[in-house]
């Protein structure tokens, strides 16, 4: 159960990070789109950095539907923050974007919190009013 | 101009994803574990058995939409800036549609975590 838990919140992490910097290294091949011509946004699929963020995020999709289907969306939702620590990674790295000493102050809190919320329980236990008045509870 | 623009297509991202995960949650929950349906009946079975849910098809829409939204604001600003920005205010509306309409337990250790991840990215958009 703890490496099970360990696995999914890496997989949302990194494949979230890592598709959306595919998808801006894709998107500052085509520009900016103007808001009269927005039907230009649908050509963006094109683009094969754009299709390789959308397959990044394709993976991520299957593994957030998976930590989903067993844990709680408060529990879940601090991996995907935990994405945008690998997004400013390679932001600094691959994309040459300036990352100041802010931002990577704003890394450290976020590691922090998905480090907390992680060492707790990851599903809500029903309550017991809940049970009592609950017509699926085969008990 | 061009930050009210930038910022109207960051509010489109946050409400439609906030529901689109609030729904896709939703969704899960009642199909059950799916790590557990994919090693007793196959991949094909989870895909058809997800795919056939009413809620699911809903958020995913949702999803969608959102991931457009996603597209034009980041060909307006910078990744750094729009993917956190668009994170941290999509936090905190899922946790707060968490708790009321899915009545998760949100307790301190969650609320510090999700005071943690708010404040850190909102300094990634400094």
């Amino acid at each position: 159960m703890k490496l099970k838990k360990v696995l999914i919140y890496a997989a949302i992490a990194c494949c979230n990070g890592t598709g959306d910097v595919m998808l801006k290294r894709g998107m500052q091949d085509l520009g900016p789109i103007a808001l009269s011509n927005w039907t230009h946004v649908f050509s963006a699929v094109m683009n094969p950095w754009v299709m390789l963020g959308i397959l990044f995020l394709g993976g991520f999709f299957y593994a957030y539907l998976t930590a989903l289907s067993w844990a709680d969306l408060t529990f879940v939702l601090p991996a995907t923050a935990f994405g945008y620590v690998v997004t400013a990674l390679l932001s600094a790295y691959f994309l040459h974007e300036t990352v100041s000493l802010w931002r990577w102050a704003g890394v450290l809190m976020i590691t922090c919190g998905v480090g907390l919320v992680s060492g707790g329980p990851s599903l809500t236990e029903p309550r017991r009013s809940d049970s009592l008045t609950g017509a699926e509870d085969p008990a | 101009m061009n930050d009210l623009r930038l910022w109207l297509a960051i509010g489109a991202v946050v409400i439609a994803s906030s529901v689109g995960d609030v729904l896709l949650s939703k969704a899960m929950k009642r199909i059950g574990d799916l790590d557990e349906l994919r090693s007793k009946r196959g991949l094909l079975a989870v895909i058809t058995r997800v795919a056939s849910n009413k809620t699911f098809l809903v958020a995913l829409a949702c999803l969608i939409f959102s991931f457009f939204a996603l597209l034009t604001a980041l060909s307006w600003g910078d990744a750094s800036l729009v993917a956190p920005a668009s994170a941290s205010l999509t936090f905190i509306c899922s946790a707060i549609l968490a708790k009321y309409f899915l009545h998760e337990n949100v307790d301190r250790r969650r609320w510090i975590a999700a005071g943690l991840v708010c404040v850190g990215v909102a300094l990634l958009a400094q």
